[in-house]
């Protein structure tokens, strides 16, 4: 989205500029180099193992060559500068990093990069454009269902998802019961998305926009 | 993380093969417990050997009613298979009281069975644990134990095991079969966990030559299936206390419980008192539990919850 407006500076430019400023009046507060030697730094020098890894993302192939421990967060945010993607906790415990991989919604922190070869990945950044955004992400403004928004590309990419569990008609630990098919009740929102935290609390107008998104779906299916 | 060398396995036999050549390897399908695991460095493997895609992903009705689940079927799959949902009802209900939608679509069956506890002292490097160093000692004792085992529990660890899948599967008597280059063995799943040892650090009786293939079911044993969880938020967290309860056509009863014990705790000696006496199926169930000031109140808990779950299902039959 950035290359859409390079006259317009993101906010991630401003903060990256800044912070290397301050780094730079900051030297001479580091530690002294016998301090670092001490400490229990990972041993960089390990040989790190690479590999080549094709994936589709946002309907563009990529062919990237990585180090195996690269996560498919990481491989969004370092390498491709996908920055739509959040990292909160990066141990699978928040949904920020909540992506589309092949339709289906994980989270790309729990994900190695190397084990997504051919694989067809979705983020925020192919859902909608800031001109053209997607109805689910019109109703999150519409219904104020956010504060920070830190959460939001993954809570957007995890309805996504979400929804199309519920049309396939998968059942969840509220759904009474397990043969015949449920409605997307409120409840049942609530229980699907329980793998998106939100630290601003803005769980009702979320739940808001899902709940009116998923209605007006079905009233075009 | 530790680098690792990293190859995408063909076949059981090739990532067996794989495994036999470097004895640290690890096997990786969905990834979601072994990643974190290894961000952590609480595990190190130089070769992770991918059998995500060794075919391994189905769900097979054998022809004598049986069924085989692949090991790499994903946790949502296997919930949302509709001989799941009809014959064995409690096994859907237990994954889908599981985790999150997202951590579903990436977990595994065979996964799922092997998952390490989810004690903090465990995760916390810093602090003692026989399980992740063993003869390190154990912090758990004396902290903060609220989530930890009452039962089967030793002087060397208190952890629990936080699989609900595999609660159902001891309900189910469901069996773990076990491929290695010499040959394939079946285990029920009763004597698949070790519970209480002075070895916490080796939890199951696979072997590092093995690799879990298939989970097999019985075939349908019908009746009224439950699976009630207690925990600390309505959804998306570890159970503290729960039941994977079936009520058998004959009358009969059986339950496994959760969340209090290193593996999934069932006493089939004491399950007639099921229906008869629900206090000295406690007892028994209990004796020997030695529980902490901050989980003694599991007991109870189960005792209150297959309390609810008998009046739930005269219920249903009135």
């Amino acid at each position: 989205m950035r290359s859409d407006q390079p006259a317009n500076p993101s906010r991630r430019d401003f903060v990256k500029s800044t912070s290397t400023a301050g780094i730079a009046a900051g030297v001479s507060t580091q530690f002294p180099s016998t301090a670092l030697a001490k400490s229990s730094l990972p041993d960089v020098r390990e040989k790190a193992f690479t590999q080549q890894v094709t994936l589709t993302i946002n309907s563009q192939k990529h062919t990237l060559e990585i180090d195996t421990r690269t996560t498919l967060l990481d491989l969004l945010r370092e390498k491709l500068t996908l920055t739509g993607t959040k990292k909160g906790c990066d141990h699978g415990q928040c949904g920020a990093c909540t992506v589309l991989v092949n339709g289906n919604r994980i989270n790309a922190c729990l994900s190695l990069a190397v084990m997504h070869d051919s694989d067809e990945i979705r983020t925020v950044e192919g859902l909608g454009t800031p001109d053209n955004l997607h109805a689910l992400q019109d109703g999150f403004v519409e219904h104020d269902s956010y504060q920070c928004g830190y959460c939001t590309s993954g809570q957007l990419c995890s309805a996504i998802g979400m929804l199309s569990e519920a049309r396939q008609g998968m059942p969840s630990h509220v759904t009474p019961d397990l043969i015949i098919p449920v409605a997307l009740s409120r409840d049942e929102i609530k229980e699907r998305m329980s793998g998106n935290l939100c630290r601003c609390g803005a769980y009702q107008n979320i739940c808001n926009a899902i709940e009116d998104y998923a209605e007006r779906d079905r009233e075009t299916v | 993380m530790r680098p690792f060398n990293f190859i995408t396995a063909e076949s059981p036999q090739h990532a067996l093969s794989l495994a036999a050549e470097n004895k640290n390897a690890k096997f990786i399908a969905g990834g979601t417990n072994l990643l974190d695991l290894m961000k952590l460095e609480i595990e190190a493997p130089p070769l992770l050997v991918d059998i995500s895609k060794t075919g391994l992903d189905k769900i097979e009705k054998r022809e004598d009613g049986r069924i085989a689940i692949g090991t790499s079927v994903t946790n949502s799959a296997l919930a949302a298979d509709m001989n799941i949902r009809r014959d064995y009802p409690v096994l859907s209900r237990a994954l889908l009281a599981g985790a999150s939608g997202q951590l579903r679509n990436k977990a595994t069956t065979g996964g799922n069975l092997l998952q390490r506890t989810r004690c903090p002292y465990f995760y916390d490097t810093a602090q003692a644990c026989n399980k992740r160093l063993p003869g390190s000692g154990c912090s758990a004792k004396g902290g903060f134990s609220r989530q930890l085992a009452v039962i089967d529990v030793s002087d060397a660890c208190i952890a629990s095991f936080p699989s609900d899948m595999a609660v159902a599967l001891r309900v189910l008597d469901a069996e773990i079969e076990l491929c290695s280059l010499t040959g394939t063995r079946i285990i029920p799943i009763r004597d698949f966990y070790h519970g209480a040892t002075t070895q916490p650090h080796i939890e199951t009786v696979i072997r590092r030559d093995e690799l879990i293939t298939r989970i097999i079911l019985p075939r349908p044993i019908g009746g009224s299936h439950f699976y009630e969880k207690v925990r600390d938020r309505a959804s998306y967290a570890f159970a503290l206390v729960s039941a994977a309860m079936v009520f058998l056509p004959d009358g009969s009863a059986r339950v496994a419980l959760g969340g209090v014990a290193p593996k999934p705790w069932r006493v089939e000696s004491a399950e007639q008192l099921l229906t008869t006496d629900i206090d000295e199926y406690v007892r028994i169930a209990f004796s020997g539990a030695a529980s902490t000031h901050e989980n003694q109140f599991k007991i109870p808990l189960a005792k209150q919850i297959l309390t609810t779950l008998i009046n739930e299902h005269k219920e249903a039959m009135a």
